[in-house]
């Protein structure tokens, strides 16, 4: 919403300075984006000073100037006049500009070969003097410390812009915005003067409003006017409307548009002479079509508003004019039309078909119903005015009558809701300003709401109504209550920040990307899940929310590694989705690791990442989260994205039912057809929805603290096993011979080769054996030797090495 | 007992001479060895009368007790001088570099994510969360935003059905609804996560971060509202001082309704909140409408109070000074080492929010 003050002071009684204006506006809910002079064609004109001029190589009545317009560098620009000369202070107009004395506009070019960057002007081509022997001269004295400046001051009036919120439509006109200042003590809101036209016979047009269902139109306000002569519009209405930044057309066009940022008054003006016959307000018909004032050709649906006579359609009601009934200047008759569309229509069609205009803004917010007549009368008058012609009488067609609507509200509602007082001849007062119609019945007022506030509806907008007015600087600040009712975090809230610094202390950096992502690098990681598509994503490349975080973090690893880093871990937590459904979500962490440990290190050897780093980092996470390591349980179960060799899943226990983690290298196709160079890549998930509630806290799951101090012993073992025999059963397999007594089971060896058969491996491992009662005899010991290699054997196949 | 003095005399002479670990072990044997010299002395003892035994006896141990020490002094002495000289040879230079050192980074989302939960935990707040896909009644319809209404202009929106039904959430408010709708009266929460809106441009993401809040209960007014902002903007921005200004404004789901903005200042064209006479919109805010109750099943006549919502991409750019919303997103190495924080760097009152 823009207007100047010269505008708001026609509404507006005010001895408020135009800052005091700004910052009453913004203090009732009128947020003032700008305040600014439009730029003007004039501000292209700058002062100017030849720093050189030199002759021109190819032409000796030209010189070739630098020329200083007060920016870093100096433009050059050739120039015809004899006085161009060293030091010359002058008027330079750049390119695009518009030379006042014949509409030419600048342009960059070539000039016997040489390139001009705009001119140096004459006071005759700037309409100062008849002088156009030579460039104006300045005088130094005047003009040396504004090099750079405007030539010409901009004369135009300052431009207020307001953000006006949805739920004001009465602000989309500058007697509202008045009307919310007066209220507000910045002045007092002037009479409208009564407007007397003088009217003559009736509006012969017969207008009907068909009884369509759901039909959008329920008044419609129209006069004739005859015998107009429409023509320029004068300098005042030409000054305001382009005040605003907008294009004047022809006098009947702008006093619409006027009246309608005057009053918040959209209007319409036909050329009668091109209606056929009658005016029908009625719902479309599927497949009609019309071509509209911006000349766009609109196929329209069932159950649209619309104008039309006995040959078809003349304009989508309240929203935009067709092309066949426009008025031009030749046009002689005109009927205005002044009409109240539901807000609820306007915005299903426009909607539909894509439009956006003043009018549909206004309509679709609701406009006053009450405010037909006035901006007919008001249109009508400054018509005849300034274009001449015969005004008829006004017609207007209803189909419901409106009436008031009307609220009680309970004044203790206000200090309840506000948190202080407004005394209740106060409150009285605001509200009256405001327009409403108020009645005090001891503790309640009676309240009429005005038509132009259709935002009004119940006594919590009374309450917002009083305290905007009234100032919200008049809100106290109240010590912050500290009642809890909750702890902070839940449970699972407590482990995914746990996890997310536990996973970041790895040496993993933490991302955030988007939730969405491209359906290609999608599919790579997807496996069973749906594709979600987004209906109307904001690039064809992030089409799909993600079902993986890999998708996301391959490619943006990918960047990394083309910017030059090569050893990169990057992790992210956040959700992956499996259905377009609201829950249908889950939290997981996806890190990965690319590249070498201890690359260019001087003592220590380097090694690509393999899958034991990941899964290091995946089972420490885990441990370190209170998950106990005896019980993690490793399978080679993974999805296809990772190497499926060298991967695989964590679950909490041996039952195979909660799976919380995989981990791996990333499939080698993969990288490729990601092109990813690096030397290795690797990466983990954990699921967050998976990991089983711990139910014991802390101080539950310490138990009590026991030891034994009896001598420990240390057994080596050598088992050549099957090739593919898992070394966590082994461990498995021995751990589980006697707890009380075998207290670690560590493998430090595993070897294939010779002298091991081809299809075998050979795992060493080292056996800690201590028992709590007793310091153990050689013969114990040898007992439980004995023990290990037979159960080994037996449950394994393995055969103890010798 | 002269003889024993004798030997004393001559061991303790032989010990003090420069000697290797060898010739000291020798003389050990020489002593106390099974033919030992005081080995033998208390072999004798025996064969003392008793009136002589006694004294001889304690003298005995006497020397026995000082040769000993002596011994194991030299013994000490010996192994010193070895490692000494040993250490002469194993000097490094300790300006070479040290093993890798691993550093990893927490997101600087999440670090304020951290940050505003601990100021809001200690008033008292729980936090909250709801999911990313929403369907358009939690979104709009329940907060009192129905379809015809231009307000939902104000959002764009990313759709996952034709039938506009289910879409990411444009904002953290249906938190609100699903918090109220599956407890009880008083409510008190923050729900910090992922919103949504197809907007992007260089102060627009497709997806950003918000911080939800509400506080319901018997008397909750605008005076709480403004008590709550002001002590949160003081704690996240660690100053004293702060500039705060409420605005009027409209959301459908709070009435009355509020922006928030601080006063700043530009030094060095950076921005120090608290000071100066420029204002930045940070939040909005407002008294949650009663038709949002009614939507949840709870008495607007006996139960009211505030809702918020603030952008925590917005204030972890003007807390550390980050000039770009989308850099935020685009995981580029450098900056995430530049703006990230060390996983240990837990945000907490007693700790305080940040070093």
């Amino acid at each position: 919403m823009k207007f100047t003050i010269g505008w708001l002071k026609e509404h507006l009684d005010t001895k408020f300075k135009d800052n005091e204006i700004l910052e009453k506006l913004t203090d009732v809910g009128l947020e003032v984006e700008s305040f600014e002079k439009l730029s003007t064609d004039l501000d292209n004109f700058k002062v100017a000073k030849i720093i050189n001029a030199e002759q021109h190589p190819n032409a000796d009545k030209l010189k070739v100037c630098d020329v200083d317009i007060g920016e870093q560098n100096t433009v050059k620009v050739v120039c015809g006049a004899p006085n161009a000369k060293k030091n010359l202070l002058t008027v330079y107009a750049g390119p695009g500009s518009v030379i006042p004395k014949n509409n030419m506009k600048l342009t960059v070019s070539k000039i016997r070969g040489v390139t001009s960057y705009g001119m140096l002007c004459s006071e005759s081509e700037l309409n100062l003097s008849d002088e156009s022997d030579g460039i104006t001269e300045l005088k130094s004295n005047k003009y040396s410390d504004k090099l750079g400046k405007n030539f010409f001051k901009n004369s135009t009036e300052k431009v207020i812009d307001l953000s006006i919120t949805p739920n004001r439509p009465d602000c989309l006109g500058v007697r509202g915005v008045a009307r919310d200042l007066a209220a507000a003590g910045a002045g007092k809101l002037k009479h409208t003067s009564n407007i007397n036209i003088k009217k003559n016979g009736a509006q012969k047009i017969k207008v009907s409003i068909t009884k369509d269902k759901n039909q959008g139109c329920t008044i419609f306000g129209s006069c004739l006017i005859k015998d107009v002569a429409n023509k320029e519009s004068p300098k005042w209405l030409k000054d305001k409307i382009e005040s605003l930044g907008q294009k004047p057309i022809s006098a009947i066009v702008d006093i619409t548009n006027y009246v309608m940022l005057d009053l918040n008054r959209p209007l319409h003006a036909y050329d009668v002479d091109k209606i056929d016959k009658e005016i029908i307000v009625r719902n479309s018909v599927k497949g009609e079509t019309f071509e509209a004032l911006d000349n766009k050709v609109y196929k329209l649906d069932n159950d649209m508003c619309v104008i039309s006579d006995k040959s078809g359609i003349l304009g989508l009601g309240g929203i935009i004019g067709g092309s066949r009934s426009g008025t031009e200047f030749n046009t002689k008759n005109i009927l205005l039309e002044s009409a109240y569309f539901l807000p609820r229509s306007i915005r299903k069609t426009s909607k539909l078909l894509n439009i956006d205009t003043d009018a549909k803004f206004r309509f679709e917010r609701g406009i006053d119903p009450q405010s037909i007549e006035i901006g007919l009368k008001k249109a009508a008058q400054l018509i005849t005015e300034i274009c001449g012609g015969k005004v008829s009488k006004f017609d207007i067609q209803k189909t419901k009558k409106e009436k008031k609507n009307k609220i009680k509200f309970k004044i203790p509602l206000f200090e309840r809701i506000a948190g202080f007082e407004v005394k209740d001849n106060e409150i009285i007062k605001i509200l009256k300003d405001l327009g409403f119609e108020v009645s005090k019945k001891k503790l309640e007022l009676e309240l009429k709401i005005p038509t132009w506030r259709p935002d009004i509806t119940q006594p919590i907008d009374i309450v917002e109504e009083i305290v905007r007015i009234k100032g919200y600087n008049n809100i106290r600040t109240l010590e912050p209550d500290k009642t809890r009712f909750k702890a902070t975090l839940n449970k699972q809230q407590k482990l995914f920040h746990f996890l997310q610094r536990s996973v970041a202390s790895k040496g993993y950096f933490e991302t955030i990307t988007w939730s969405f992502t491209d359906s290609k690098l999608n599919s790579f990681f997807k496996e069973n899940y749906k594709e979600i598509k987004i209906v109307n994503p904001i690039s064809s490349d992030l089409d799909v929310l993600r079902n993986s975080i890999f998708s996301n973090l391959t490619s943006y690893l990918k960047k990394n590694l083309d910017r030059g880093f090569k050893d990169v871990s990057l992790f992210e937590i956040g959700p992956i989705f499996k259905d377009n459904k609201p829950g249908e979500q889950l939290t997981v962490i996806g890190a990965i690791k690319s590249g070498k440990i201890s690359r260019l290190n001087w003592n220590e050897e380097n090694r690509s990442v393999d899958v034991f780093d990941a899964k290091k980092d995946v089972i420490q996470t885990l441990v370190e989260a209170g998950y106990d390591r005896q019980n993690l349980f490793v399978r080679e179960k993974s999805p296809s994205y990772y190497h499926p060799g060298k991967s695989g899943s964590v679950y909490l226990d041996k039952d195979d039912i909660n799976l919380v983690a995989y981990f791996g290298e990333i499939h080698p196709n993969i990288i490729k057809k990601l092109d990813i160079k690096t030397e290795a890549l690797v990466g983990f998930e954990i699921y967050l929805d998976y990991l089983k509630d711990k139910k014991l806290k802390l101080k539950d799951l310490k138990s009590q603290f026991k030891f034994s101090d009896y001598q420990k012993s240390d057994r080596d073992f050598a088992f050549v096993v099957d090739k593919y025999f898992k070394a966590q059963d082994l461990i498995d397999i021995i751990s589980s011979i006697d707890q009380s007594l075998i207290k670690s089971v560590k493998i430090f060896d595993v070897y294939e080769g010779e002298n091991i058969p081809k299809d075998k491996k050979s795992i060493a491992l080292n056996v800690t054996i201590q028992s709590s009662e007793k310091t153990l005899e050689e013969s114990d010991l040898e007992k439980i030797n004995k023990l290990i290699i037979s159960t080994v054997e037996t449950k394994s196949g393995a055969k103890i090495r010798s | 007992m002269s003889d024993i003095k004798k030997i004393k005399d001559e061991f303790l002479n032989k010990l003090s001479t420069d000697l290797n670990i060898e010739s000291v072990n020798q003389i050990k044997s020489e002593l106390f060895g099974k033919n030992g010299k005081i080995s033998n002395s208390f072999k004798n003892l025996g064969s003392l009368p008793a009136e002589e035994r006694k004294k001889f006896a304690s003298d005995l141990n006497f020397i026995k007790d000082e040769l000993q020490e002596k011994i194991n002094k030299k013994i000490q002495e010996i192994e010193i001088k070895e490692i000494n000289s040993k250490l002469e040879n194993e000097k490094v230079d300790i300006t070479l570099p040290e093993r890798n050192i691993i550093q990893g980074k927490i997101h600087p989302v999440s670090q304020v994510i951290d940050e505003i939960s601990s100021i809001f935990s200690e008033i008292g707040f729980s936090v909250e969360e709801g999911p990313d896909v929403e369907n358009e009644h939690y979104n709009f319809t329940a907060l009192n935003t129905p379809d015809n209404h231009p307000a939902r202009d104000m959002h764009d929106t990313f759709y996952l059905d034709d039938k506009k039904e289910l879409l990411l959430r444009t904002h953290t408010s249906p938190v609100q609804v699903r918090t109220m709708l599956k407890g009880k009266p008083p409510f008190k929460i923050i729900a910090p996560g992922r919103t949504y809106r197809s907007d992007s441009d260089q102060t627009h993401a497709p997806m950003f971060h918000q911080v939800e809040g509400l506080h319901i209960d018997k008397n909750i007014n605008m005076g709480h509202l403004k008590g709550c902002l002001n002590y949160f903007i003081k704690s996240f921005f660690e100053v004293d001082k702060i500039k705060m200004r409420f605005r009027p404004s409209h959301f459908p789901f709070t009435e009355p309704s509020a922006e928030v903005d601080i006063g700043y200042e530009l030094k060095d064209s950076k921005i120090v909140i608290g000071e100066g006479d420029k204002w930045l919109e940070i939040l909005g805010c407002g008294m949650v409408h009663p038709n949002v109750l009614k939507n949840v099943k709870i008495n607007p006549d006996k139960y009211q109070g505030y809702a918020f919502g603030i952008g925590i991409d917005r204030l972890a750019m003007l807390k550390y000074g980050i000039n770009d919303l989308r850099a935020f997103f685009e995981t580029d190495y450098r900056w995430l080492n530049h703006f990230g924080f060390d996983p240990l760097d837990v945000p907490s009152n007693y700790r305080g929010l940040s070093r």
